[in-house]
């Protein structure tokens, strides 16, 4: 059986139609076995080389990008800006470029600006992924969400799932917005007024400001990170009043729908978005996200590699489209 | 150019084959330690269940068998001109010190159980491995031969062999299919 991934590049998942998000979770099911194995290495990607580009302090996402290519055999490279040319004033196309011609195959990039990982791919002919743009999108880290939110609940269509928290700041909260609309979940977004942007009303997402209201019935609730490092002005109180008004506690836990799935892409702050008893109980799937992370990359990374040649027939790009948010 | 289809197999023909691949596997079990199948995604793995069947019938005890996706280990990722879908691995016993039967529907250049004998190896270290096909069609790329041979089948390299069988197709049957001007 032979399929279609027409694509060279995972920007977002904006735009990324139906059938594409689904072979990349069914390839991740596939890769998930290789993760209860003994020897938990396959050899598809011997000799190529990913380079992990981070321009912003990273653990899971840079880790699991890592141990994703090493099971599949990819040799990795990992530059980190603190101890590179970077401070000396090298330019990003200028790093990018001398990492294609030592030769790097694929170049997973974190940048603190919304668009550069779409600049890279724009002039440089290797797959560029996205391991997150500023405030724009994180597109793995909301393909494993719609992968473990699958694996729970067997499908994505008709669920009910509430994004909380800080989602102005959140490139979390849009990748996961993009997927779930695509893949006909209900989108409810709920936080401090200052912190929900209005322009989701008109994708079709519901607001709340109400957390008791907007965690009523869903069927999955992902709490997102207080984001103090990307705020500019107050944007709320104080944490103690944002841990009474839209934190999860054992309490609104117990009034929520049973089998309600807890999410958090991490890292956590316990007291705060989460209580830790919410935290470690039996709804939350927070470490299983961070299991299932690999699984996805390593699924993302073997279609971008594999599909090389039937892209270089037929020129298809669309995850490339981006536009700047007003 | 029309297509030509020749039936090789037909379902009696397919299940008086198996019965025989199982009495030969049984022979060879008086000497050596009891079987555990494991078939090749997406035939293979649905006669190592029909085996399994026949062989436990005929030794009387239960068996393990399995599947092997070998997507993850095939050596033409880059080459082929489109990707093929992967499957899981679903073997749930452990393949150490066990003497496996590889189940492959046809065997051609070898090359798919040279990355089935890859795959297992990652899963353990068998005692020994041995390979039932239910076609052998020639063509070898590789010293890789099979020790159970349903069928063997002179072809030439631009015809297909295509095998069906019920429980995918709704039907069984082997054919072969040739162009012809």
């Amino acid at each position: 059986m032979t399929t279609k991934f027409p694509y060279k590049h995972l920007l977002g998942l904006r735009g990324m139609p139906r059938e594409t998000i689904e072979l990349i979770l069914d390839t991740a099911r596939a890769m998930k076995e290789v993760h209860s194995r003994k020897v938990k290495k396959v050899p598809t990607l011997r000799g190529k080389i990913v380079v992990n580009l981070f321009y912003e302090p990273s653990t899971r996402t840079r880790t699991s990008f890592e141990l994703a290519a090493k099971r599949l055999s990819a040799d990795t490279v990992g530059i980190s800006t603190t101890t590179s040319s970077v401070v000396k004033g090298e330019s990003l196309l200028d790093t990018a470029h001398t990492l294609r011609v030592m030769g790097a195959d694929i170049i997973i990039m974190r940048h603190s600006s919304s668009g550069a990982p779409h600049l890279l791919a724009e002039n440089l002919n290797i797959s560029i992924i996205n391991a997150g743009d500023g405030i724009n999108e994180h597109p793995t880290q909301g393909l494993l969400d719609l992968f473990t939110i699958r694996e729970h609940k067997g499908q994505i269509q008709g669920l009910t799932v509430t994004i909380a928290g800080d989602i102005r700041h959140s490139r979390v909260a849009r990748s996961n917005m993009w997927g779930l609309l695509t893949l006909g979940a209900k989108v409810r977004m709920v936080g401090p007024p200052t912190l929900v942007p209005k322009y989701v009303r008109d994708l079709g997402v519901e607001v709340y400001t109400d957390f008791d209201k907007a965690i009523d019935g869903a069927d999955v609730i992902n709490l997102l990170r207080i984001q103090k490092e990307r705020m500019t002005a107050n944007f709320f109180p104080n944490l103690r009043e944002y841990n009474r008004l839209y934190g999860m506690s054992s309490e609104r836990l117990a009034n929520a729908k049973p089998g309600v799935l807890i999410m958090h892409p991490g890292p956590i702050n316990r007291g705060v978005e989460i209580s830790s008893e919410v935290a470690d109980s039996p709804s939350s799937v927070i470490l299983e996200q961070v299991t299932n992370g690999i699984a996805v990359r390593m699924a993302v990374l073997y279609l971008l590699v594999t599909g090389q040649r039937e892209r270089s027939t037929e020129e298809g790009a669309s995850s490339f489209l981006w536009e700047a948010e007003s | 150019m029309n297509t030509k289809r020749t039936l090789l197999m037909s379902p009696e023909d397919i299940d008086r084959t198996l019965h025989r691949v199982a009495h030969e596997i049984a022979e060879k079990s008086s000497v050596q330690p009891p079987p555990a199948l494991v078939g090749l995604k997406t035939r293979g793995d649905i006669l190592a269940t029909r085996l399994k069947r026949i062989l436990e019938d005929i030794l009387g005890a239960p068996l393990d068998n399995g599947a092997l996706d070998i997507g993850l280990y095939r050596d033409d990722v880059e080459i082929s001109d489109s990707i093929r879908e992967l499957r899981s691995t679903d073997v749930d016993f452990d393949v150490d010190e066990r003497r496996i039967i590889l189940v492959d529907d046809v065997l051609y250049t070898g090359r798919t159980i040279r990355a089935a004998l890859n795959g297992l190896f990652d899963l353990g270290r068998p005692q020994r491995v041995e390979l039932v096909v239910l076609i052998d069609r020639g063509h070898r790329e590789l010293p890789i031969r099979p020790d159970y041979v349903g069928r063997e089948v002179k072809t030439r390299s631009d015809e297909r062999i295509d095998v069906r069988l019920r429980e995918m197709d709704g039907e069984d049957g082997v054919f072969l299919v040739s162009h012809t001007d």
